[in-house]
């Protein structure tokens, strides 16, 4: 990446004055085996293909430990596993069912610094986030799919619920316990048994969560944890004993599972990627809308998939807008993500830190002009990237069309509401929306015809168990939480 | 020989509130029980697809927009329209399918009975199918339907009215524009299901109605990137998977059933808010709510 000179706006001295934090790391001990197995049938055992795979830190670039490679031998081991079991899972009492969800989320939340710790470890996000949001979150989504397991019937009125069977699930890297618990928990709470397939760089928290599947002694086969790559995900939906296929990830790989499922009557719902438009209206509360700024990009290094990254601003309060957000962005603690003050961590792999970097690029190379970060020394070691936002974008630039995953923002003007609802709409996206204003008449219009499954309005980039999470358009189809999310794992 | 020659009725495609011809200029006979040939039928084209979805779009925002209270009494217009239609439809029925008369009076009776249910439903399912969240912080949480777009039907031959009216009344109901392909081999009530949208304050381009071959259309329709949605009744297995592999492309939401004729007059299997729902996409909206 281009080296870029320092900015010399009157804010751009660092917020927090002459004086720095001192470290304050989270010391919590984790246990990590230096080498992993898949968790089949209630036991971890050696992979049948023999492969290996190492995990490491992103932040330091050291090895973790070794992760089994499920080859397709190993996922249908998994799938038999998982089919034998269903039938007495769907069979016990529901209110039976659900104490074994009520128990895994108090474990979870007993083992939560614990599995926050490993989280950041593996993954890089800040011990901040995977403290306080990712894991009371994931404990919450078991506990709140526990108490539907026994009241299905009023879930759907008119309509008598029934398991799917085996549901292959597949995940990803940017909130990996999180992620397993919004795919398991629903899964379970319906009578049905699962596969579950973390992401390659992020197999931890899963297999951790595995000790505790063993611990709440819930029965053997009812789930299942096969780690490895893509090609471990694509034998497990390809898998004919799988009847439902969940995927979170890329709408490119979206749409490749939806044609490898064409015809074979799995059920299948998808959480895609989105360029998700933040709408601020002259109108608003500014620093609240800075703020809400800020999380709607920055959180969790913006590896999120309703990031909010295209972000359009009246035209009159852009220079104000900007210059905030500018200020407010050099507050930002980059860096060790294990250090309770760190806002912005490690980006979670190589692999995706060059894709961030090629777009970085290409934004410059189309002539929109980049403010970063630069009041700090980035890691030696370890995938970094500074928190920035490009000004000057314009609609066709690739950086304002296509998903980044990474922490870079996209700011654009607009002089109307209507402008704005047809620019914001104007992708092939529809996963979320934020909209910034003190009129109350004009933010239920603009929610009404921002084409996104989530309007975030004066916030952005909160989450809660009961509440659907789910695109529209390309960002794929069916939700995730709420009463909504169990129309997932259910047939009539 | 009959002192007064009969005049025939050119069948038509309905694209955008009109009749059009198809522009491929195709057109087949429909025969009676007999082999008599008794109406022609345009052969539609995929330019003619493309032509609908045209219609289409320029009909979505105002459906879309559309009050719930107006969309029911369209859909109960049309069900008056067709009450005052029944002995031609009948006719027609029973002409071109082989059932018998009585049937298929029952079955033009059990469409319009069908076009009321759905009149209902269209101010109620977003009561059904939205709600209020309990989320555990400051904040007021509701999730709406909204229509999901334009959605492409695909009719079966058996029951030709009922199961065409059942298909396209569900993701109307919704909000959302339709285009439907009749079925190949018993297009007339379909046909004559076009005259009821025309005279029923259906706003031109919501409905829109092509005749022609299944094989034909069913690439075009499921490929088209403007389409949102498809609902596909009783498909062979191999269209099942092209249509679901070409929907890919651009994710659309497929809804495929497979009914028998019995099944097509039961409202609680095929006229609830589960047969709604599909062509609707779930939107959560946070604010604070605090002070």
């Amino acid at each position: 990446m281009k080296p870029i000179a320092p900015d010399t706006h009157e804010h751009d001295a660092s917020p927090t004055g002459e004086w720095d934090y001192s470290p304050a790391p989270e010391r919590t001990p984790v246990k990590i085996e230096e080498s992993h197995g898949l968790f089949i049938n209630g036991t971890m055992r050696a992979p049948k293909s023999r492969k290996r795979f190492d995990t490491i830190n992103p932040a330091t670039e050291q090895v973790l430990s070794s992760i089994a490679e499920a080859g397709a031998k190993d996922v249908d081991d998994a799938v038999q596993a998982a089919k034998a079991a269903q039938g007495p899972w769907a069979r016990l009492k529901p209110s039976e069912r659900a104490k074994y969800l009520y128990r895994i989320a108090r474990r979870m939340q007993e083992r939560s610094r614990e599995l926050a710790v490993l989280e950041t470890m593996d993954g890089g996000k800040p011990i901040k986030e995977s403290r306080d949001v990712d894991l009371p979150l994931a404990a919450q989504h078991f506990f709140y799919h526990a108490g539907w397991a026994d009241k299905l019937e009023y879930a759907f009125p008119g309509r008598n619920p029934k398991p799917l069977g085996v549901c292959g699930q597949i995940i990803p890297w940017n909130f990996p316990l999180l992620m397993a618990a919004w795919k398991l928990a629903p899964a379970l709470a319906c009578g049905n048994t699962c596969v579950l397939k973390p992401a390659e760089t992020t197999s931890l928290t899963a297999l951790k969560l595995a000790e505790i599947l063993q611990e709440v002694d819930l029965p053997p086969g009812v789930v299942n944890i096969v780690t490895g790559a893509g090609d471990t995900g694509a034998a497990l939906a390809e898998h004919p004993d799988v009847r439902k296929v969940a995927f979170t990830g890329s709408t490119e790989v979206g749409k490749i599972l939806a044609r490898s499922v064409a015809g074979s009557n799995k059920k299948l719902t998808l959480e895609l990627g989105g360029k998700s438009p933040n709408i601020v209206f002259a109108d608003a509360a500014i620093d609240q809308a800075v703020e809400g700024i800020v999380s709607s990009i920055w959180f969790n290094q913006g590896h999120v998939c309703c990031a909010g990254s295209r972000l359009f601003v009246e035209e009159s309060i852009v220079d104000e807008v900007v210059d905030k957000l500018r200020h407010r962005m050099q507050s930002l603690r980059v860096g060790d993500p294990l250090d309770k003050n760190t806002d912005v961590g490690a980006i979670n792999s190589a692999g995706q830190l060059e894709t961030i970097e090629r777009y970085v690029d290409a934004g410059e190379h189309e002539g929109a002009i980049m403010h970063e970060v630069n009041n700090q020394p980035l890691p030696t070691k370890g995938y970094w990237h500074r928190p920035c936002f490009f000004t000057g974008v314009q609609p066709s630039h690739l950086i304002a069309r296509e998903e980044i995953f990474g922490p870079v923002l996209s700011v654009m003007t607009f002089r109307t509401p209507e402008e704005a609802i047809s620019r914001a709409n104007n992708t092939p996206y529809g996963l979320a929306a934020g909209i910034w204003t003190n009129t109350g008449s004009k933010i239920f219009e603009i929610a009404r015809k921002l084409d996104a499954g989530v309007i975030w309005c004066n916030t952005y980039n909160t989450f809660d168990a009961a509440s659907p999470f789910g695109g529209f358009k390309e960002s794929g189809f069916g939700r995730e939480g709420g009463r909504h999310g169990l129309q997932s794992y259910v047939k009539f | 020989m009959n002192a007064r020659l009969d005049v025939i009725k050119t069948c038509k495609l309905f694209i955008g509130g009109a009749f059009p011809r198809t522009e491929s200029g195709r057109s087949r006979p429909v025969l009676d029980g007999k082999d008599r040939v008794i109406a022609h039928v345009c052969v539609a084209s995929r330019k003619d697809m493309r032509n609908a979805v045209e219609a289409a779009r320029k009909a979505a925002p105002g459906w879309m927009d559309a009050t719930a209270y107006l969309r029911g009494q369209i859909l109960y217009r049309m069900a008056e329209m067709l009450e005052g239609r029944c002995d031609e439809f009948a006719s027609a029925i029973s002409s071109t399918t082989g059932v018998t008369p009585a049937k298929a009076r029952r079955e033009v009776e059990a469409s319009i009975d069908r076009l009321v249910r759905f009149a209902g439903w269209a101010d109620k399912y977003q009561q059904i199918l939205g709600c209020q969240n309990p989320v555990a912080g400051p904040y007021y949480n509701f999730t709406v339907p909204q229509p999901t777009g334009i959605t492409g039907v695909l009719a079966p031959t058996s029951p030709s009215l009922l199961a065409l009216v059942t298909l396209v009344a569900g993701p109307m109901c919704a909000g959302c524009p339709v285009i439907a392909v009749a079925s190949d081999s018993t297009p007339l009530p379909a046909v004559l299901f076009s005259e009821i949208c025309a005279t029923s304050d259906v706003p031109a381009g919501v409905v829109n109605i092509l005749t022609g071959q299944r094989s034909e259309l069913l690439e075009p329709m499921s490929r088209h990137r403007e389409i949102a949605a498809l609902l596909g009744a009783n498909l062979s297995p191999s269209q099942r998977t092209s249509v679901q592999e070409a929907a890919a492309d651009n994710l659309k939401r497929v809804h495929l059933v497979k009914h028998s004729d019995a099944q097509w007059e039961d409202d609680s299997l095929v006229a609830s808010p589960w047969n709604i729902q599909p062509f609707v996409e779930s939107k959560t909206i946070w604010h604070p709510s605090s002070t």
